[in-house]
């Protein structure tokens, strides 16, 4: 597999959006829990909507939207174009399970917050938890693959 | 409670009595097996007289849920989380606290150029869609399907979210309680959650909550929401009276009907901490509603966006791949 039919897609640009969404997320996702308040991070100048729990779970569907774009947007070029070109690493391989599981956590999370749409409250516990644990999942391996300059795709460390 | 004596203390005590020694009473025929309906309760405060047997049968039936904190406290930190203890201040009941989830409020207004003092039951609105439920990271805050919001006491850190999402500010922080003394107790919670669950494990049982059956003046009803709206609109009518809670936040399962606007009695009305208003109360999930509608739609848009984007690509590719070859 070359490295020239692995690096134009996806982009340097699209990269980077990712990753500011990916940050808006986790951001905005710990936001959720009464934390920002208690440890000075809404007190610092220009921070303090963090703590108003209605503007970051609002941000936090925001970039659940543009991240939904973003993989519905990867898999729909690599079905089309990407599958012949590149493949995989390991290291993907996690982050595609990962982000999987927080996505399906995160939609069922959206469904149980509309109106008429009652879960059991195990399941909402169960997934309001997973959710988390996905989140945590996530991340850390990011940090890890980033440490290790461990890329999405075979030959390419970029990402 | 300070100002019971508004009518007669005799006779309500009185009716109290016969009511607490009375056998439980089952929901209304209507209300049982409902599926997929959720339980709203009626609260006719003109008919309040503010005997307070409500909120003596709301802390004798509940008693056995309310917080037994471990004391001293484990020091917090930063030093300005504060640690909220209502444990040495069990008898307030003019008041919403862990051990107190209902109260009477007092309201002094002008009905028909006679200054009269209403009375009114409070207590946790039991919201269609709860932001407190909603919001809780947890899972802790719930909303069953029967229309009952309650927080589990084994699973709440007591981070006071629920709280600060409510509209009505109900939930009441219990410090020395919940799991958060097994996780980080310096660093992360402060305690558990406390309101009124509408007397969730009575209704299982097919009886009312407490302080509908101890109420000498029926004063609550409960049903099917539809019905209570339908009973509410009947009644406003009858007395050319007001409703609340119908369309607040969204709409909440716990709806009142009053003999006077709900501004007029929301300005008459004590407020402050654990003392909740009656202003109107615009839906605060819907925001998230709408966002989480254009949050399922966009994979569709990155589909077509994708479509439209390698489409072309792919002619690209093989009018290059048919040059080379």
């Amino acid at each position: 597999m070359e490295k020239a039919a692995c690096n134009p897609y996806p982009s340097k640009a699209m990269t980077r959006f990712y990753m500011a969404v990916v940050a808006v997320l986790a951001f905005t996702g710990f936001g959720q829990m009464p934390i920002f308040k208690r440890y000075y991070l809404a007190d610092i100048p220009g921070l303090g909507w963090s703590a108003n729990f209605f503007v970051t779970h609002a941000i936090h569907y925001i970039g659940a939207s543009l991240l939904f774009f973003i993989i519905a947007y990867q898999i729909t070029g690599y079905f089309m174009r990407g599958r012949h070109y590149y493949s995989l690493t390991r290291s993907g391989w996690a982050r595609v399970i990962f982000l999987v599981g927080l996505v399906v956590t995160g939609i069922f999370r959206v469904l149980k917050n509309m109106p008429d749409i009652v879960f059991s409250p195990n399941f909402t516990m169960f997934i309001d938890f997973a959710h988390l644990g996905f989140a945590m999942l996530f991340l850390f391996s990011c940090l890890g693959f980033l440490l290790f300059h461990t890329g999405w795709c075979e030959e390419d460390a970029t990402t | 409670m300070g100002k019971i004596s508004r009518r007669s203390f005799i006779k309500g005590s009185i009716a109290t009595a016969g009511a607490m020694g009375a056998s439980a009473v089952p929901l209304p025929a209507s209300a049982k097996g409902v599926g997929a309906g959720e339980l709203a309760t009626l609260i006719d405060i003109g008919k309040c007289i503010g005997c307070g047997a409500c909120v003596e049968a709301c802390r004798e039936t509940n008693g056995r849920k309310f917080p037994e904190p471990k004391k001293p406290f484990p020091k917090m930190y930063p030093p300005r989380v504060r640690t909220a203890d209502w444990s040495d201040k069990r008898d307030v009941d003019d008041r919403l606290t862990p051990y107190n989830w209902l109260f009477i409020q007092y309201a002094t207004v002008n009905i028909n150029g006679e200054e009269t003092t209403l009375t009114v039951p409070r207590r946790c609105m039991h919201c269609t869609n709860p932001p407190c439920a909603d919001l809780c990271p947890f899972g802790a805050a719930r909303k069953l399907k029967n229309g009952i919001t309650r927080i589990h006491p084994d699973i709440c850190l007591g981070g006071a979210k629920c709280k600060m999402v409510c509209p009505w500010d109900i939930p009441e922080r219990q410090t020395g309680v919940g799991p958060y003394l097994q996780v980080l107790p310096n660093f992360a919670g402060n305690g558990a959650m406390f309101k009124c669950d509408r007397c969730f494990d009575r209704i299982d049982q097919g009886l009312v909550p407490a302080c509908i059956e101890a109420c000498p003046e029926d004063v609550q009803t409960i049903g099917p929401r539809n019905e209570i709206i339908a009973a509410a609109h009947a009644r406003a009518k009858e007395i050319n009276g007001y409703i609340y809670g119908e369309t607040e936040n969204g709409g909440t399962n716990t709806l009142y009907v009053s003999p006077v606007p709900f501004e007029e009695l929301n300005k008459a009305l004590e407020k402050g901490p654990g003392m909740p208003h009656m202003e109107p109360v615009a839906d605060s999930m819907a925001l998230a509603d709408n966002l989480g509608m254009a949050l399922l739609l966009a994979p569709i848009a990155g589909i077509v966006a994708g479509f439209i984007k390698f489409t072309g690509f792919s002619k690209q590719k093989s009018s290059q791949d048919n040059k080379e070859s």
